[in-house]
């Protein structure tokens, strides 16, 4: 009789392709990528540094309720998102915007949604970072955690019911929200229903402040992926290139119906978002310096292109100003225009409005004849 | 052949005792058909299983993106309400799920979300509750947070619910208040086969994401003549059963035949006649048919099997004296299950049974003579 534990089997390794210098380890396991998208790739993180960067001051201002930066974690966003289709749904949670850059939400888009003004696509019902686009299958965001892992394996049934298809869906989640119900769920009905999706887990060390020594106990999130029958792989989540490969060969498996499980391995520099207080108090100054310093995921990529030619110090110069240009002035146009009609309140509850919700309108309207001036009205559209 | 006898006899009285102390009570409700089909043409006699099973194969004959799924469905259900569809669809589209609520339904909303009808099947009402969060904070959410550009209309989670006699508190639960609670979600509760057609058919056209509780005591007992063409019944309007000026009768569910059979006891007893109304959807509710009626009568009895706090009479409750006040001539009665959890032994003490509700009545009726 013989009980297993965790340590019965050697933990899972961590696919990279390149290392901290940016050179290929293996050259067999180089991606083939076209330099133009190389070059997006790594412009995108830039445009992300900056949006990060510019974004956080204007919530210290006051110009934004909140905001949730995305360093370290670059590499998994621009790799990933450089690896799908346009015709690939993405479900996110809330530290992907990398990856909908990528993608062709514009600066503008994103930076309505976190003032919520009348041109935010939420209309200015949910915080900011809670981002969607239709056309360009980006399931808008919502708060609770995990909940889009069992929804992402539904879309993707419906996907692969349809003939000839050749979509598949991604969904991220947290080492944190693995730890849901709903996380389990996802990849028992991915596996069970055989569904075209890749379940990508950013696992970045920390859930708010919960280091993962005390999220888990096993080995990570990629052995659960294994225990429940999908196919695996475990990243070097700062390296942009294996993120891509991995993303890349997880299309083609999951396209077969295979679900796909990802566990990307990283570090969260920044504090989970502005409303955290902690100041850092919960780690070592030492652990986030090695990792922002050694596995910086834009440094790799930078040091990569520079040795191919495809990039350098005057280039970066430039670029670096156009991205931080474009955030700046679409501050300011964000700053001047108005949150949407008050009514947007009640609209979209239903697809039609019901009688008791036009009654709540109607009631809402009369109160605000005669008490308007105790409510913000300059700041919304009027009728 | 002596010990033969003597065994016999003490078997005898062994069935005597079992007979006497634990007979099996007969249900608290008489079933009333309905006396009228909502469409013309032909029908079938169907039980609200066999209705319920009819609405679902009609749909996944027209839609072909429609799927059925749960926990068993594929081998028909544990109330037979998918029973031979998946032989007749095929295993991609009437299947079983592995045993995770939150999972069903966060796997129908993604469905729904995609395009796709998703027909979801909650194997008992009571354990919907770990699929809570799926369908309070992102089912009913869904269309409202992302401006109308997703939402998941195309998913209809179904659910037995309600006394059955035996089912004690894991089997007997009647959560249309909790569900009441979250705009976005409609809530529909049909009294019989008929209507759980029609409900049911228009839960899954609708556009937005429907609860669709099946009073489970009614699968088999409830029988009609029930048209064999498709057909819907609209969401959001209750249906006025029998009309009287004495006082409003009001439930949903298997509640309406207790109520029914109350009516015909106070024309019986007490020469009065009750406007009984089904009210079919919680959510929307018809405020406007409600009040008319109690605006009529001016006395109003809700009943309900779900406990009486915060159950779904104190909306109703509360919206009819603030639109009725002037017309009540009595404060507005609910008749409910007791604040405990559902009992076994118990129930025909926990029910709103047709003496609680000729009760309330009675003392509704001579509430202004006090």
């Amino acid at each position: 009789m013989k009980f297993l534990n965790e340590q019965s089997y050697d933990p899972i390794p961590i696919y990279r392709v390149i290392d901290n210098k940016g050179q290929v380890i293996d050259r067999t396991e180089e991606p083939r990528i076209d330099n133009e998208t190389l070059l997006n790739m790594y412009k995108t993180m830039v445009q992300l540094n900056q949006m990060d960067e510019i974004l956080i001051e204007s919530q210290q201002q006051g110009r934004i309720s909140m905001y949730l930066t995305n360093y370290g974690e670059e590499g998994i966003q621009v790799g990933s998102g450089a690896a799908l289709l346009p015709r690939d749904m993405i479900f996110a949670q809330y530290r992907e915007l990398g990856v909908l850059l990528y993608r062709g939400m514009t600066v503008t888009e994103i930076i309505n949604q976190c003032y919520g003004n009348h041109e935010d696509r939420d209309k200015g019902r949910q915080i900011p970072m809670h981002f969607g686009n239709k056309e360009k299958n980006i399931v808008t965001a919502s708060s609770p955690l995990a909940t889009q892992m069992p929804q992402a394996v539904g879309a993707a049934y419906a996907f692969k019911r349809a003939p000839n298809n050749e979509r598949c869906v991604i969904c991220y989640f947290g080492d944190g929200a693995a730890s849901e119900g709903d996380a389990h769920a996802a990849f028992n009905f991915a596996a069970t229903l055989q569904c075209p999706v890749i379940l990508f887990c950013r696992n970045n060390g920390y859930a708010v402040w919960t280091p993962t020594n005390q999220q888990y106990r096993g080995d990570g999130i990629a052995a659960r992926g294994l225990a429940l029958g999908l196919h695996t792989i475990r990243v070097d989540g700062t390296d942009a290139l294996a993120v891509y490969r991995a993303v890349e060969r997880a299309r083609e498996i999951a396209i077969q119906n295979k679900p796909v499980l990802i566990e990307a391995m990283s570090y969260r520099v920044g504090l989970h978002s502005t409303a955290d207080f902690s100041n850092n108090a919960f780690r070592s100054v030492e652990e986030i310096q090695k990792w922002a310093q050694e596995e910086n995921p834009v440094e790799k990529l930078r040091l990569y292109l520079e040795g191919r030619g495809l990039w350098n110090s005057d280039i970066e110069k430039q670029f670096l100003k156009e991205a931080r240009d474009i955030v700046l002035r679409t501050i300011q146009e964000a700053d001047q225009k108005k949150k949407a009609h008050w009514k947007e309140m009640l609209q979209d509850v239903y697809y039609v409005m019901p009688q008791h919700l036009q009654k709540q309108m109607n009631q809402m309207e009369k109160h605000l004849e005669k008490y308007k001036e105790h409510y913000p009205l300059d700041q919304f559209q009027s009728e | 052949m002596a010990g033969l006898g003597k065994k016999i006899s003490i078997l005898g009285n062994l069935v005597k005792y079992v007979n006497n102390g634990s007979k099996r009570l007969s249900s608290h409700f008489v079933y009333h058909p309905d006396n009228e089909a909502p469409v013309a043409g032909e029908t079938s006699k169907m039980n609200m299983m066999q209705a319920i099973n009819n609405a679902m194969d009609l749909t996944l004959k027209s839609d072909p993106t429609a799927v059925l799924f749960g926990e068993d469905v594929g081998f028909g259900g544990v109330f037979r309400c998918a029973l031979g569809l998946q032989e007749k669809y095929g295993k991609d589209r009437v299947f079983n799920t592995p045993l995770c609520e939150q999972g069903i339904a966060g796997f129908g909303i993604g469905l729904a979300t995609a395009g796709a009808t998703a027909i979801a099947e909650i194997q008992f009402a009571d354990y919907i509750f770990p699929a809570f969060d799926q369908l309070v904070n992102e089912a009913a959410k869904a269309r409202y947070r992302s401006a109308g550009q997703f939402a998941c209309g195309g998913l209809t989670v179904r659910a037995p619910c309600g006394a059955v006699g035996h089912g004690g508190l894991y089997h007997s639960q009647s959560p249309e208040a909790f569900f009441a609670h979250a705009a976005g979600l409609k809530v529909v509760v049909p009294r019989g086969p008929i209507a759980a057609k029609g409900l049911l058919l228009a839960c899954i056209q609708e556009q937005d994401p429907c609860i669709f509780l099946e009073p489970k005591i009614l699968y088999r007992s409830a029988a009609e003549e029930v048209p064999v063409d498709s057909y819907t019944l609209p969401l959001g309007k209750a249906q006025v059963l029998r009309e009287g000026d004495a006082a409003t009768l009001i439930a949903w569910g298997t509640q309406v035949h207790v109520l029914l059979e109350v009516a015909e006891m106070a024309e019986e007893r007490l020469g009065v006649r009750c406007d009984v109304i089904d009210l079919m959807s919680i959510l929307p509710w018809d405020v406007d048919t409600v009040c008319n009626s109690v605006k009529k009568t001016g006395r109003c009895l809700i009943a309900h099997e779900a406990p009486l706090t915060a159950g779904f009479g104190a909306e109703l409750a509360a919206t009819i004296q603030e639109e009725c006040f002037l017309h009540l001539e009595a404060p507005v009665a609910r008749a409910a299950g007791w604040d405990a959890p559902f009992p076994h032994v118990f129930e025909p003490f926990y029910l709103p049974d047709r003496w609680r509700c000729f009760d309330a009545l009675q003392r509704l009726l001579a509430y202004d003579q006090q």
